[in-house]
C-alpha cells in the first residue's frame, strides 16, 4: 500500500443545520476547518484546538462536540447543528436573547460555543441547577465575563423555555 | 495536520485486517479525542486511520445478571454515564468516566480508548481494576481474553499486539453487599488530569460489618495504573471501621511510587494517595451497606 496516493479527497454527504449538504474533503480536515473555510459557517471558532476551550462547540447527532476533535470525514449522515442553525427563521433563540439582555457577551469569541453547550444542556435538562450548569459549560473557556452572567443567561433562558412549554401544553 | 487516509470498517475481522496489514503506521480512531490531537502535534505519525465506531459489536452496552456488564469498546463516556443500569451497579466506573474531560470530550470518547491510550493517569481504570473487568481482545492470532490489571505495561503502551484491537470490556455483576467508588485529585473542579486517582471496591459480609472481600486501585502513581493487592488482602475478614480502613490506605501509599511532574511533587502524591484510598474505602463501604440485600 505504500505507492499509494494519500490524502485523496473524500466526498461527504450530511445534514447541517437543517439543510443536506455535500461537500469534497481531505481526511486529514477537521469538521471546523471544513465548517469555517468550506461552508462559510464561521460561527464556530478556533481557540485552541485541542479540545480545551470549546469555542468550536457543535452538536452531532444531538451531542455535544468540540469540532475541531471531529474529522470532516466522519459526520456522514449525521446531523449537524452549528450556531447559525439555532435561530427560528425570524428571530432569537432564547438563550440568545437572554445572552443580550444579561450582558452575558463581551468579546464574543467563545459565545457560539457557550450556546451551543447551554442548549445541550437544556435539551438533556429543562431545569438544571447552577452547579450542573456550571458542569456542563466548564468545557467552554471565557476570558471575559467571569462566567457569573453567562450562568445567570442560561438560568434566564431554562425558566422561559419551560414557560413557554407550559403554555404550549395549556393551548389546546 | 499530518496526511493520512481514513477507512470506516463494519466489522472486527475487518479492523484487523487493515490494522495488521499496514506496517504499523495504521492507527485506531475511536472518539478520537486523544488521536487526533496527538496527530496534529506531532507525537503520533499515522498513513492511515481505521474508524472503528461502525462496528456494532463494539456499540455494544448490556446488563444481564449472570453475565454481567458488555461495554463495547467504542462505548462512549456520556452514553455509559446516561445508563441507568450502569449508574446503579457500576458506581466506581460511572464516577470515573463522569470525571474525563468536558461534556464535549466525554460525547466522544470511548472508556476503550481511555484505556487503550494506557496513561498512567487514565481516571478508567482504577475503577475497571476494581469492578474486576476483563478485555475481550481479537488479532489476527484470534481471540484472547486478559484482566485489565494486565492491560497496561508502561505509560502508553498496551499487551496489545500488532492487529490486535480492544473489543469490549467484561465486568461480573456485582454480588450482594457490593460497593464501589472512584474519586481523583486535581486542582480544578472540571477539565483536568488527575494528580492521584483512586478506586475502591468492597463486599460486605450480611452483618453489614465485616469487609469479605476488597479491592483497591491507584492512578497517576506508576508507571500504570496500580493494583494494591496488599490493602485488598489486609481487609478481606475484617471489620470495616475507621481503624482498618486507615491501614489499607497506609498500604495503599507504601505501594504507590509517585514521580514528580508538571502536575505535583513525590512527596504531595505520597500524601494524597493515602486520603484518596481512605475517601474510596469510605465511600465503597457507604454504598455497599446502602446496597440491597
Amino acid at each position: 500500500m505504500n505507492s499509494k496516493p494519500y490524502a485523496k479527497k473524500v466526498q461527504v454527504q450530511a445534514q447541517i443545520n437543517g439543510e443536506p449538504v455535500e461537500f469534497l474533503c481531505e481526511p486529514r480536515q477537521t469538521l471546523l476547518e471544513v465548517l469555517r473555510e468550506s461552508l462559510g459557517l464561521t460561527g464556530a471558532k478556533e481557540g485552541c484546538s485541542n479540545g480545551n476551550c470549546g469555542a468550536c462547540s457543535v452538536l452531532l447527532d444531538g451531542v455535544l462536540v468540540n469540532a475541531c476533535l471531529v474529522l470532516a470525514v466522519e459526520i456522514q449522515d449525521k446531523r449537524v447543528l452549528t450556531i447559525e442553525g439555532l435561530a427560528p427563521r425570524e428571530g432569537l433563540h432564547p438563550l440568545q436573547e437572554e445572552f443580550l439582555r444579561q450582558g452575558a457577551v463581551q468579546c464574543g469569541f467563545c459565545t457560539p460555543g457557550m450556546i451551543l453547550s447551554a442548549k445541550a444542556l437544556l435539551d438533556h435538562n429543562p431545569h438544571p441547577g447552577e452547579s450542573e450548569i456550571r458542569r456542563w459549560l466548564a468545557g467552554n473557556l471565557c476570558r471575559c465575563t467571569g462566567y457569573e452572567k453567562i450562568v445567570r443567561a442560561v438560568q434566564a433562558a431554562a425558566e422561559r423555555l419551560s414557560q413557554q412549554e407550559a403554555a404550549v401544553e395549556v393551548k389546546p | 495536520m499530518q496526511e493520512f487516509d481514513y477507512v470506516r470498517v463494519q466489522s472486527v475481522q475487518e479492523a484487523v485486517a487493515l490494522l495488521a496489514g499496514e506496517e504499523n503506521r495504521a492507527r485506531i480512531l475511536c472518539g478520537g479525542t486523544d488521536l487526533l490531537v496527538q496527530l496534529r502535534e506531532g507525537q503520533r505519525q499515522a498513513r492511515l486511520l481505521v474508524d472503528i465506531k461502525t462496528i456494532p459489536e463494539l456499540n455494544q452496552l448490556h446488563y444481564d445478571p449472570v453475565n454481567g456488564l458488555t461495554l463495547g469498546a467504542a462505548v462512549s463516556c456520556l452514553r455509559l454515564c446516561q445508563d441507568e443500569t450502569a449508574r446503579q451497579l457500576y458506581p466506581g466506573l460511572v464516577e470515573a468516566a463522569s470525571l474525563i474531560g468536558s461534556v464535549q470530550i466525554q460525547g466522544r470518547a470511548s472508556v476503550g480508548g481511555n484505556v487503550c491510550n494506557a496513561s498512567p493517569a487514565a481516571d478508567s481504570i482504577p475503577a475497571l481494576i476494581v469492578h474486576r473487568a476483563v478485555c475481550r481482545l481479537v488479532g489476527p492470532g484470534g481471540e484472547r481474553q486478559a484482566a485489565i490489571e494486565q492491560f497496561c505495561c508502561a505509560p502508553g503502551k498496551t499487551i496489545l499486539q500488532r492487529g490486535e484491537i480492544l473489543v469490549s470490556l467484561h465486568l461480573p455483576p456485582p454480588p450482594p453487599g457490593f460497593g464501589a467508588g472512584y474519586l481523583r485529585f486535581t486542582p480544578r473542579n472540571e477539565m483536568d488530569i488527575a494528580v492521584v486517582g483512586a478506586g475502591a471496591a468492597v463486599i460486605l459480609a450480611e452483618d453489614q460489618q465485616t469487609i469479605r472481600w476488597a479491592r483497591l486501585a491507584l492512578g497517576a502513581v506508576a508507571p500504570t495504573p496500580l493494583w494494591v493487592e496488599a490493602a485488598g488482602d489486609f481487609l478481606a475478614g475484617r471489620a470495616a471501621d475507621a481503624e482498618n480502613v486507615q491501614q489499607a490506605a497506609r498500604l495503599a501509599r507504601q505501594a504507590a511510587r509517585p514521580i514528580r511532574d508538571v502536575r505535583g511533587e513525590a512527596a504531595q502524591r505520597s500524601q494524597l494517595v493515602e486520603v484518596l484510598a481512605r475517601r474510596a474505602l469510605e465511600t465503597a463501604i457507604q454504598r455497599a451497606r446502602a446496597a440491597v440485600h
